[in-house]
């Protein structure tokens, strides 16, 4: 029987209408804030090898070009593309069309676009909070909360309406995401404002207490927005692109609840022998330490996937990107670790060394996953028979490799190096070096990390590019079979 | 109390809130006990909030993001203790709202840079950073020298950190506009300030411009870092947490 016959017979039901415009604008979007993003951090990178690159101005300061960058890069590109691939995902794996539909949709990608370019504008003019990764001001803020609750809505609302009876591994990663990001928000954003007509506000926590919920807040932005989301991407795009069901049931089961419940706890490593008391440090300490292991539950889950596939790298080089990706994944997931012994933070902490490890997280895994994924998914919304030059994401795979390798090998030199110099001694028992000794050893380092960034910029053009050209191309004709949607 | 997994997996409410309670736990253990143990914040003297004008100039240094490249946290490490003075104590932060403790030195720690180097000094070196140190990779912030310091709602300022819980009195917020300009003024009568605020450092800090500048503001600020607490006369076991 011919699915056609069988769809008019009721033995299959078809699959709804998805809201896939949304999904194309939001990786178009995507695109476009992963080259901005990129392209801050080379200007801010060069800055640190010549600043007389600010200019005297106001506005191209490190300081206030510094959290354009983080922003950019984490809730711009990489939240544009979280919103983009979860709608696609929770459609699809749940067989229902988004709640909603697409007026909801809507409103949650450019809701959330408002919110990216009030907050990079305020940046440039000196509106900031002054916490890293929650820089937005409080006006910025409320309307993301909105946005948010939009998002839960849309989501949760879709997962209700589901056909399929369970509920896909992708989902409880997405769905952490949302739910952990919006409490997050809420508790580290409190603050008054001086008036309500002006930009500034002052934090309701202060001192030690706003150290800890700040950096309870910064560290689980990494752990549910980088990492338990990208996970929820992971395990729906590398199976599908592999075309290998998910490695081990149990194992998403076990390493999901582990995750989400001690991530929480880490934060406290970022506040390593300061005025935090001793207990929380520990406390933190530990737990970042228990973290490797469902941290490297998920990165086997990811790898193990590719079973009986592992030739499929060889011909397609956007499954290279994710694999790859979850490679990054499970290495800097075992260098944070590290980090947060405290012996060894005693060393790393204020040093590039933790800018290194950021971006083996941020480059090596998030941004990679989501190239995989792209190469993936852009082919399959615009219904193109694949990607318009194979050779291309080779290229961009190769050039994006290398940049990376640059840049976090410039940095763990420079890190421990400058870590090494601040606490050594001369034979007289003096300190050896002044401090800006330590910060003119760093310049070749510094060369070398632009070089590393500039490749991962170019490596992002010549995907905007493969992009754009396979978008441009005629799309095949849709089977009933591939694409019974259109039989509905 | 045992749950099959396929419970929550068909459930996505349940889902919900089991993901919510697991992922609230970390945060309440080591989040509340800092409000509740008294002990977190050490018992020293000295501690009083901002003066208006520090308050003004440590926005700027909020503002333009000198946290992201200057921490304000002394480890106590030999080397640390050595090269920026005594490791810093929870008190000395809290009336920081929010916190400044920083990530990342790209310049050196500021924690007690207060008094270290003259006025002059800082206006010289926030200008043009390689003019004074060569080597460095600050940028220049040579506007502030020229900006006008806007003061106009400085009280407002004031309350809503009082609103907050900083104990800036009524007096205080009333002579919010006066405390602030005559810390700017060598030749004002500073009494009423320093009796306000103990230990402001009164000066002219951007010498050669008229009225108050942002320059002003933020040098008065980095002048009063790490100078309240007084540690020659503290017991160490005032210090335990």
């Amino acid at each position: 029987m011919s699915i056609q016959a069988a769809i008019s017979a009721g033995r299959i039901v078809p699959p709804p209408r998805y809201v896939e415009d949304v999904v194309r604008v939001a990786m178009v979007l995507t695109m476009f804030w992963g080259i901005a993003a990129f392209l801050a951090g080379v200007v801010i990178a060069a800055q640190l090898v010549c600043p007389e690159l600010s200019f005297d101005s106001p506005y191209l300061t490190f300081g206030r070009l510094r959290p354009l960058h983080t922003s950019a890069a984490i809730f711009a590109f990489g939240g544009t593309a979280l919103i983009g691939t979860s709608f696609h995902v929770v459609q699809r794996t749940c067989r229902a069309s988004l709640f909603g539909g697409a007026p909801l949709g809507w409103f949650v990608l450019f809701g959330y676009q408002l919110f990216i370019v009030v907050a990079a504008s305020g940046y440039l003019l000196g509106i900031t909070q002054s916490k890293e990764y929650a820089e937005p001001e409080w006006y910025a803020d409320l309307w993301l909360t909105v946005v948010w609750i939009a998002y839960l809505i849309a989501y949760a609302g879709t997962i209700i309406k589901r056909v399929e009876p369970h509920i896909y591994v992708a989902n409880w990663f997405y769905l952490a995401f949302i739910i952990t990001i919006a409490m997050l928000h809420l508790v580290n954003n409190m603050a008054i404002p001086v008036s309500y007509v002006g930009s500034k506000s002052y934090s309701a926590w202060s001192g030690v207490q706003d150290a800890m919920i700040q950096w309870w807040y910064g560290h689980n932005a990494v752990g549910f927005f980088l990492t338990a989301a990208f996970l929820g991407m992971m395990y729906y795009f590398i199976p599908k692109a592999a075309n290998r069901p998910v490695y081990s049931y149990r194992l998403s089961i076990v390493h999901f609840w582990s995750l989400v419940f001690m991530y929480i706890w880490a934060g406290p490593h970022h506040l390593h022998y300061t005025s935090l008391p001793d207990w929380a440090q520990t406390l933190g300490m530990v737990f970042s330490v228990m973290l490797w292991m469902p941290s490297w539950g998920g990165m086997i889950n990811g790898l193990m996937t590719l079973s009986g596939a592992w030739d499929k790298l060889r011909t397609d080089p956007g499954l290279r990107f994710s694999v790859t990706a979850v490679g990054f994944y499970g290495m800097a997931t075992f260098e944070g670790p590290v980090m947060s012994i405290k012996a060894v933070n005693s060393l790393s902490h204020y040093t590039d060394w933790t800018i290194g490890h950021v971006h083996s997280g941020a480059l090596g895994w998030v941004a990679f996953i989501v190239f995989g994924t792209m190469y993936y998914l852009v082919p399959k919304l615009w219904n193109r028979r694949g990607m318009w030059s194979t050779r291309l994401i080779s290229w961009h795979y190769w050039i994006a490799t290398l940049g990376i390798v640059l840049y976090i090998t410039a940095m763990w030199v420079s890190g421990i190096m400058q870590g090494l110099m601040w606490r050594a001694y001369d034979e007289l028992g003096f300190l050896q070096y002044s401090f800006v000794e330590t910060v003119a050893a760093m310049k070749p380092f510094y060369v070398i990390r632009l070089l590393g960034g500039v490749g991962f910029l170019s490596g992002g053009l010549i995907m905007a590019y493969n992009m754009w050209r396979t978008i441009r191309m005629e799309a095949v004709e849709a089977s009933v079979a591939a694409r019974p949607v259109l039989a509905a | 109390m045992f749950i099959r997994h396929e419970t929550i997996e068909k459930n996505v409410i349940l889902m919900m809130v089991l993901t919510l309670i697991t992922v609230s736990i970390g945060g309440l253990v080591q989040i509340i006990p800092l409000f509740t143990i008294e002990s977190t914040i050490e018992r020293v003297d000295g501690m009083r909030p901002y003066s208006p004008l520090e308050l003004a100039g440590r926005n700027i240094y909020v503002r333009e993001g000198c946290y992201l490249c200057h921490s304000q946290q002394i480890r106590p490490f030999k080397d640390e203790v050595e090269r920026y003075g005594h490791y810093s104590l929870a008190a000395e932060s809290i009336y920081d709202r929010p916190f400044q403790w920083g990530s990342k030195r790209t310049g050196p720690d500021l924690a007690r840079v207060g008094g270290r180097y003259s006025n002059d000094w800082h206006v010289a070196h926030l200008g043009s950073p390689r003019a004074v140190v060569p080597e460095s990779v600050m940028p220049a912030y040579p506007f502030l020298a020229e900006r006008s310091l806007a003061y106009g709602d400085i009280a407002d300022h004031l309350r809503a950190l009082r609103a907050l819980g900083t104990p800036y009195s009524d007096e205080m917020i009333k002579n919010a506009r006066a405390d602030l300009e005559a810390q700017a003024d060598p030749d004002a009568d500073p009494t009423g300030l320093l009796k306000r605020y103990p230990r402001a450092v009164v000066a002219k800090f951007n010498q050669g411009t008229d009225g108050i500048t942002e320059m002003d503001a933020l040098v008065a600020y980095l002048q009063m870092l790490g100078t309240l607490v007084k540690f020659s006369d503290l017991p160490p076991e005032r210090l335990r947490q």
